[in-house]
């Protein structure tokens, strides 16, 4: 398998006159946890969709795990959680896992030593023998994830999937995506709640009316990627600014009188005291701090973007 | 086939689960508790007022018309209403989409869930068809039906029936499914009496009529088919003109054209299905 999980170009949808997806061109890489992030509307759920073959392409053209989209060789390594996870509710949640381990061509023994310890690692095996009709929201989304690990995919996509969980439900969830990386699996996440998306994602991408308007590296494991810096310093003139601009962007004069300024990783920060050093200016103080991932959205988003 | 065979089972379970087999064996063993009590009496009533052999056997051959008469009725409904939310409501409620990304194709989806249907309603028309000749077998001794082919035809007629739902379903709403599957049957069922009146009357065009909207819509045809087989030949000279008397008798060419019929359908819904969004 190539490195590149993920790779589309182009894709678009239309629905009548709406274009739910303008251009989707987008390239996860294996083993990434990667966010795909946007307001309500901005055809999020429809990119995942095309991607698993729910929805066909109007248009452009994409691979899953070297596959073209849709293919059956793709979707047996591929598990997915819908929004609102919904099943059967007659069933009992063991047999929900059974029934969707059989369509992956699961039987016998394995499958039920898999069900058996999906449903002790999403702490469901209390109410493993009742039908989910009784379960609450937590629990069926619960449920839901542990379905879409059933047949231990290489790719997972899970849209929103810690919606409707109380926060040990979400805690849950990421742990068990950081399971997912230390395997090396492929994670793909829809996601609003960005704190969530700060603390699992390695990569994001932004999504605006159906475009990837940016696709950025976050912390994580990569250390600090993009930081916003505030410098002290004296003196500070227009040859110090226009200097700065070669280190990183935004570079501008608080009221204050301090520098303010973005890079990309912390490596830009020695060389910055270096060369303000060199220029004989006197560095008083040097903060760093990543920026917030909400931060980026409003930024990428616009002013112009309502809630949707 | 074996993802086929998983959703068939799927399928047989939730009817099981959500006690829709239960209500079907209620439904139908009521049926046969009322209809086995009615067909005692009379025969008893017969038997008392002096009736002869030929008499009674002419009577309880039409009480057991009446009863596979209800019989295909109630199977007709069931071919409808079980099926009608099968797809549109999985796909409503996203239960679909979990099930549309597994490494199966589109068309097991479709074809599992008309087989699963297809056998419950088989068995249900089965349930009723031979309790009903079971009934009338043990109050009043023999009674001279052909069962073979009278059951083939309405077999035939409740699949034709289950076909036509799940295909609607691929495209269509619950509701609108329900109405366009049953209003799919009153076609023949109206233009089965438009044929049977143009016969009797000798109008050929009422006739011609009622067998060009047969063939638009198949499934009365093959009951009529079914009712006249279901009767031996002496029995029908015997009866005359009653309810259950076939003045115009659908051909073989029928059974092959709705048979024919039900293949596109089915091979229409998995195509339709299998380009749908989801």
């Amino acid at each position: 398998m190539s490195d590149v999980v993920i790779a589309t170009h182009g894709l678009q949808r239309r629905f009548g006159p709406t274009l739910a997806v303008a251009d989707l061109s987008l390239s996860v890489r294996a083993g990434e946890i990667f966010g795909f992030l946007g307001p309500n509307g901005a055809g999020k759920t429809t990119s995942i969709k095309m991607l698993l073959a729910l929805v066909e392409p109007s248009a452009g053209h994409g691979h899953v795990m070297g596959e073209p989209l849709g293919s059956r060789e793709a979707r047996a390594r591929i598990g997915f959680l819908p929004e609102h996870f919904r099943f059967h509710d007659t069933l009992t949640g063991r047999e929900l896992l059974r029934f969707h381990g059989r369509l992956f061509g699961l039987r016998g023994m394995p499958l039920d030593a898999r069900v058996q310890t999906l449903l002790a690692r999403v702490d469901l095996l209390d109410a493993a023998d009742r039908p989910i009709r009784g379960y609450s929201k937590g629990m069926l989304q619960r449920a839901g994830l542990a379905q879409a690990l059933v047949n231990d995919p290489a790719l997972v996509f899970l849209d929103e999937p810690t919606s409707g969980l109380d926060p040990l439900g979400r805690l849950l969830v990421r742990d068990i995506v950081a399971e997912l990386r230390a395997r090396g699996t492929t994670v793909f996440m829809n996601s609003h709640l960005l704190s969530e998306v700060e603390a699992t994602c390695d990569r994001v991408a932004f999504v605006k009316q159906g475009r990837v308007v940016r696709e950025m590296a976050l912390n994580g494991a990569q250390g600090a990627a993009y930081l916003e810096v505030e410098l002290r310093l004296s003196p500070i003139g227009d040859t110090v600014l226009d200097g700065l601009r070669r280190f990183g962007t935004d570079v501008s004069l608080t009221d204050g009188g301090r520098v303010r300024m973005r890079v990309t990783g912390d490596a830009a920060l020695p060389a910055i005291v270096r060369w303000l050093v060199d220029q004989q200016v006197s560095v008083f103080a040097l903060e760093s701090r990543p920026k917030s991932l909400e931060a980026w959205f409003v930024e990428v988003m616009g002013e112009d973007q309502r809630p949707g | 086939m074996s993802a086929i065979l998983t959703i068939v089972h799927l399928t047989l379970y939730e009817a099981l689960r959500r006690k829709i087999l239960a209500a079907g064996l209620i439904g139908g063993a009521a049926f046969l508790l009322v209809f086995g009590a009615a067909v005692f009496f009379a025969n008893a009533e017969l038997a008392r007022n002096g009736n002869t052999f030929l008499e009674r056997q002419g009577i309880l051959m039409l009480l057991t018309l009446a009863g596979l008469y209800a019989s295909n009725f109630l199977a007709v409904l069931l071919a409808v209403l079980l099926p009608v939310d099968a797809l549109s409501g999985e796909i409503d409620s996203g239960v679909m989409q979990t099930l549309a990304v597994k490494p199966i194709r589109r068309a097991d989806i479709v074809l599992g869930k008309w087989l699963g249907y297809l056998i419950i309603a088989s068995a249900y028309l089965g349930l009723l068809f031979f309790g009903v000749l079971a009934v009338v077998g043990l109050v009043g001794g023999h009674v001279a039906v052909h069962p073979a082919r009278g059951l083939g035809l309405m077999l035939l007629e409740v699949a034709l029936l289950v076909t036509v739902t799940i295909a609607g379903g691929t495209r269509l709403g619950t509701v609108a499914n329900g109405v366009l599957a049953l209003g799919f049957y009153g076609l023949g069922f109206i233009g089965g009496w438009i044929e049977q009146i143009g016969a009797l009357a000798g109008i050929r065009s009422a006739k011609s009529i009622g067998i060009a909207v047969s063939l638009l819509s198949p499934a009365d045809a093959l009951w009529r088919m079914a009712m006249f087989h279901l009767q031996p030949p002496i029995v029908r000279q015997m009866l005359g003109q009653t309810p259950f008397a076939v003045s115009s008798v659908p051909n073989a060419l029928m059974v092959v054209w709705a048979a024919a019929f039900l293949v596109v359908t089915l091979a229409w819904g998995v195509r339709s299905f299998a380009r749908r969004t989801l």
